[in-house]
């Protein structure tokens, strides 16, 4: 490992309740933009890993937080590579029109938090991090893009 | 009175908290001289770095005139200096690296009698999304950017978006925007703030009946997140 190579990796997780199920015409604007965002995420800057269920292209078949809730779970080199392709890309579109397909949620649905690079977290691990969010609020544990955290120093 | 500079990156530092404080009338008064205020708008409207060279032609000053007015701006946290380059373009000499000028990141603002709308409006969007009412703020902005485009006349667009700050720079049948007057609130809560930038522009071209004129989301690092297509030229 070389000097610039970082020893920390941002995880992020997003969980989304839908209005009507993923198959139903009120879903399709969501459905049909999904291959092409994802393929925008895996060609941005600073992307690393992000969530597949077994044999699908996403991570929509998967459904730990009940049938009505998709999540979304990814790996990228920094906050700023996340935040470019979050807010300044063809991926901000879709997010502005997020509220067609998902309902609003009361609390955090996305958390962010520092994994060691080379390492895939886990959905039980990210969503203790959301729940540490939502309960005491940002810290460097579980933050968000408002309230940023820095990555752990190499000697941790 | 309200006097605001903004930077074209996202990336910046407040300097105005509602009080009136030093920066922000140091740089106005930088500002006055009529020289100075020339050479900021070259800098700002070039949208990239500027030697003094290229500033004191374009402008058609003595090149050590120039120079001291630049290095005046920079002190008062207008312009600042882009480090570290090394350039041929500044002629014979020692063979130091060229000094090149920039619009300063920093967001400068200052209001009298005091005023701090951008803590008001951070807060305001924070209770938009908790109670998710993002599609009422785009409605709004519609409604409000058909007001703008109405009063607009029969003015070039590019004038009234000049005049709103978005400094829209022409090419390929379409208009960028380089700068966005919602900056702070924009890099905050990007979906909300940008939602609302898109629909206001769209009420602005929907008032002028500039049929064939359309604003759309397209965001990219450094710039503002709409650009206004355009098939014709105007």
């Amino acid at each position: 490992m070389t000097d610039s190579s970082p020893t920390h990796h941002l995880a992020q997780l997003n969980i989304a309740r839908m209005r009507a199920p993923l198959d139903s015409p009120a879903m399709s604007g969501f459905v049909d933009r999904l291959d092409g965002i994802n393929a925008l995420a895996e060609g941005s800057p600073g992307f690393v890993w992000r969530l597949v269920d077994g044999d699908g292209d996403d991570a929509t078949g998967l459904r730990p937080l009940g049938d009505d809730t998709i999540v979304n779970m990814s790996v990228w080199e920094t906050v700023d590579s996340l935040w470019n392709f979050t807010y300044r890309s063809g991926h901000m579109e879709p997010l502005r029109l997020r509220r067609q397909w998902f309902e609003h949620m009361g609390e955090a649905h996305t958390v962010l938090w520092w994994i060691p690079a080379g390492t895939v977290p886990t959905l039980d691990e990210a969503w203790e991090r959301l729940n540490l969010l939502r309960t005491d609020g940002p810290s460097a544990e579980a933050f968000t893009f408002r309230s940023p955290s820095s990555p752990p120093s190499p000697q941790n | 009175m309200r006097a605001t500079v903004r930077p074209r990156s996202r990336r910046h530092t407040r300097e105005h908290n509602g009080r009136m404080d030093h920066a922000s009338i140091a740089a106005a008064r930088a500002l006055a001289d009529p020289v100075r205020r020339r050479l900021y708008e070259y800098v700002a409207a070039s949208g990239d770095e500027v030697s003094r060279g290229g500033a004191a032609e374009a402008l058609g000053l003595q090149r050590t005139l120039a120079a001291h007015h630049l290095d005046r701006l920079v002190e008062a946290g207008l312009l600042e200096v882009a480090l570290g380059k090394t350039s041929g373009r500044e002629g014979p000499g020692s063979g130091r690296p060229a000094k090149l000028y920039r619009r300063a990141e920093r967001e400068l603002s200052l209001s009298l009698p005091p005023r701090d709308y951008e803590l008001a409006s951070r807060v305001l969007a924070d209770a938009l999304e908790r109670c998710g009412a993002e599609e009422a703020v785009y409605a709004s902005a519609r409604e409000e950017g058909r007001r703008i485009g109405g009063e607009g006349g029969d003015r070039p667009l590019t004038e009234l978006l000049e005049e709103r700050g978005y400094e829209p720079e022409s090419g390929d049948g379409r208009l960028l925007l380089r700068n966005c007057p919602f900056h702070s609130l924009a890099r905050a809560f990007p979906p909300l703030a940008c939602g609302l930038n898109v629909e206001l522009l769209r009420g602005v071209l929907e008032a002028r009946g500039e049929g064939n004129t359309r604003a759309r989301m397209d965001p990219a690092p450094g710039r503002c997140c709409a650009v206004i297509s355009k098939n014709n030229t105007d």
